[in-house]
């Protein structure tokens, strides 16, 4: 929370503070707002709901957390209650639990990542060497179809297709001699699960933005790569894959910033009491100590724990990339 | 002399590429393929074929058993109801909210709309949490009504962000001022030029919200108690996914043989539903818009 207000103090202040004399721009930035108010209040009128929806929905939330440094008692309220300092970070890092936590979704995400990142660049630049026609909108429109699918389903249809016993893939793994896997119930198999169903389910869809960046690349690059006797191999290679880079960096950002966040939705439905070792994280833990034991500062904590280091991960990388490529998110 | 670029013959290796590369992509097609087309054929088939694993590709004993007791229970019909409420009214609250905010703050001389716009992307990186969501939510008295389903997701910031570089590329500010001249006031342009103007990207966001709101089943689990209120996902959840692990044993085969027919008689119903507008759907994000004019989170340039 604390690190929160200060670090939107500070971007802000930086983005505020222009080169002009303070006194001068100060008088003008205020004659500016008048003037703008005045004549656009209508403008302003109507972001208004949506700046409110922010202000109840994800500003009060972030004030809210200071829950995590008190003893949150549903009586006395979130500013009634006492000061229990850093009591609940200690019992959450001394908690054996933790170790696991952390390791679970740190591999869960970082597999998730490896995999899940050049798998749609592969599909999409593939596509892009396809001839316009009936197979090219074949293939994508069928891969980009499971992306529809609503994740309780989803679960449900790996529940059906994997299951120990009745399940297809069993089954075709029976029939060709080998031994069955229960692939739901062993921990060391959850993770997986969890990543190629994943790849299953969202390969296509993500390879659309790919797609449009490569639709985007200027035509006569090919040309002039055609005309010095170019491969399709080396056109990829200097043509297609510099195109998409841009693109490609930003959505590495975004993955990377949400390294801790791992699908809550999907893994609290794949859980099971068998694969529980593998496939208990922060989110989920946070879900059962909070709303189901009722936990709420313990939970906040943890909560808050998992958004900083979701943000220091985003800062570093974001200026990471913009050292490196000169595409970064701000 | 005609240049006939078009007929350059294609080196042999180019050759194995371009194979490879069809290969490959046949190979992808049938592995997403095969899982839907199988569960497809489950929902048509006997459940004594399902759960005696007679089904692999092709419906076996075509029974439309599954889909009878899936809409003779009263859960699975409230679900739909339900869903169909929240995924309405819903994606009409959150596509107003986003085109308008998206649209004012894509005014370039609205003042402040700069700290604005950072305002609303910083949620984007931080949040306050799950529990602190929920206690407002709890305070505010929205627990267990509809609108704790329809509000509390109601803006999400990338949408906000999509519709603003939209209006930002097709309405040029001359066009405002314009019509600002002829004395029309800044909502009357919206109404009577911009939403015009923008169907598609108001294509785009309903289609993005209402799918969000078809599949979400985690607030609904937060929030909801009532039976009454319950959207379809989370009485799917409840007959598809709870009742397997129920008694804590992976033994799922007896519970599996009484419950299958039920579950596969859902899943085409809503795969279809969700598909249907999977034709015309846009590219989501343009991220190359984005690229083109630098950084992606606007409110974050400095």
């Amino acid at each position: 929370m604390i690190e929160s207000e200060t670090h939107a103090s500070a971007a802000l202040s930086q983005s505020s503070a222009h080169p002009q004399p303070a006194a001068r721009q100060r008088t003008s930035q205020s004659y500016l707002a008048l003037r703008s108010l005045r004549r656009h209040w209508q403008l302003y009128l109507i972001a208004l709901p949506a700046l409110l929806y922010f202000i109840v929905f994800r500003y009060i939330p972030m004030a809210n957390a200071v829950i995590a440094f008190k003893d949150y008692n549903v009586v006395k309220g979130i500013w009634g209650s006492p000061w229990a300092g850093l009591k609940h970070f200690e019992l959450f890092f001394n908690n054996p639990v933790f170790w696991t936590l952390l390791k679970n979704t740190l591999s869960l995400s970082l597999y998730a990542l490896v995999v899940g990142f050049p798998l749609p660049i592969l599909l999409a630049v593939c596509l892009n060497e396809v001839r316009d026609g009936l197979f090219k909108r074949l293939v994508q429109s069928v891969t980009y179809a499971p992306y529809f699918i609503s994740m309780v389903v989803m679960v449900s249809m790996i529940m059906l297709l994997l299951s120990a016993r009745l399940g297809v893939v069993n089954q075709g793994l029976g029939a060709l001699g080998f031994n069955t896997i229960n692939f739901l119930g062993d921990p060391s198999l959850f993770s997986s699960v969890y990543v190629w169903s994943g790849v299953w389910q969202t390969s296509g869809y993500a390879a659309i933005v790919y797609l449009a960046a490569l639709s985007g690349i200027d035509p006569a690059l090919y040309e002039a790569a055609k005309v010095d006797g170019a491969s399709r191999l080396d056109k990829i290679r200097h043509v297609d894959l510099p195109g998409i880079m841009p693109v490609a960096v930003i959505i590495l950002i975004l993955n990377v910033g949400n390294l801790l966040s791992v699908g809550f939705e999907k893994v609290y439905l794949l859980q099971n009491p068998l694969n529980q070792g593998a496939s208990e994280i922060i989110a989920t833990y946070v879900y059962k100590m909070g709303l189901l034991n009722a936990n709420y500062s313990f939970a906040t904590a943890v909560g808050l724990f998992n958004s900083v280091i979701n943000l220091i991960l985003l800062v570093l990388v974001n200026a990471f990339a913009r050292r490196v490529s000169d595409v970064s998110l701000w | 002399m005609p240049i006939r670029s078009a007929h350059i013959r294609e080196s042999f290796g180019d050759r194995v590429f371009l194979v490879s590369v069809y290969l490959l992509l046949t190979i992808v097609l049938l592995v997403i393929l095969y899982p839907l087309v199988f569960v497809v054929s489950s929902s048509f088939s006997s459940p004594l074929a399902v759960s005696s694993s007679r089904v692999w590709l092709w419906p076996v004993d075509f029974s439309l058993r599954g889909y009878q007791v899936a809409f003779s229970n009263p859960q699975i019909v409230t679900g739909y109801a339900n869903s169909l409420y929240y995924t309405v009214f819903g994606t009409l609250i959150s596509v107003v909210f986003t085109v308008l905010v998206a649209y004012s703050l894509s005014r370039r001389l609205l003042w402040g709309r700069g700290a604005i716009m950072f305002f609303i992307v910083f949620t984007m990186l931080f949040s306050g949490g799950l529990i602190p969501t929920y206690l407002v939510v709890k305070n505010l008295g929205m627990l267990d009504t509809r609108w704790a389903l329809l509000i509390p997701q109601a803006v999400a910031p990338f949408q906000v962000i999509i519709a603003r570089t939209f209006f930002m590329v097709t309405i040029p500010d001359e066009l405002a001022e314009a019509a600002a001249l002829d004395g029309c006031s800044d909502l009357k342009f919206l109404w009577n030029v911009v939403i015009p103007l923008s169907k598609p990207i108001i294509a785009v966001l309903v289609l993005m919200y209402a799918i969000f709101q078809w599949n979400a089943y985690f607030d609904a689990l937060m929030y909801l108690k009532s039976d009454a209120l319950q959207p379809l996902q989370l009485v799917l959840r409840g007959i598809l996914i709870l009742n397997t692990f129920a008694s804590g044993t992976m033994d799922p085969e007896v519970m599996a043989q009484r419950r299958l027919f039920r579950p596969v008689a859902v899943y085409p119903f809503v795969g279809t539903l969700c598909l249907r507008g999977r034709s015309r759907f846009p590219a989501p994000v343009r991220l190359s818009d984005y690229e083109r004019r630098g950084r992606i989170l606007p409110g974050l340039a400095h």
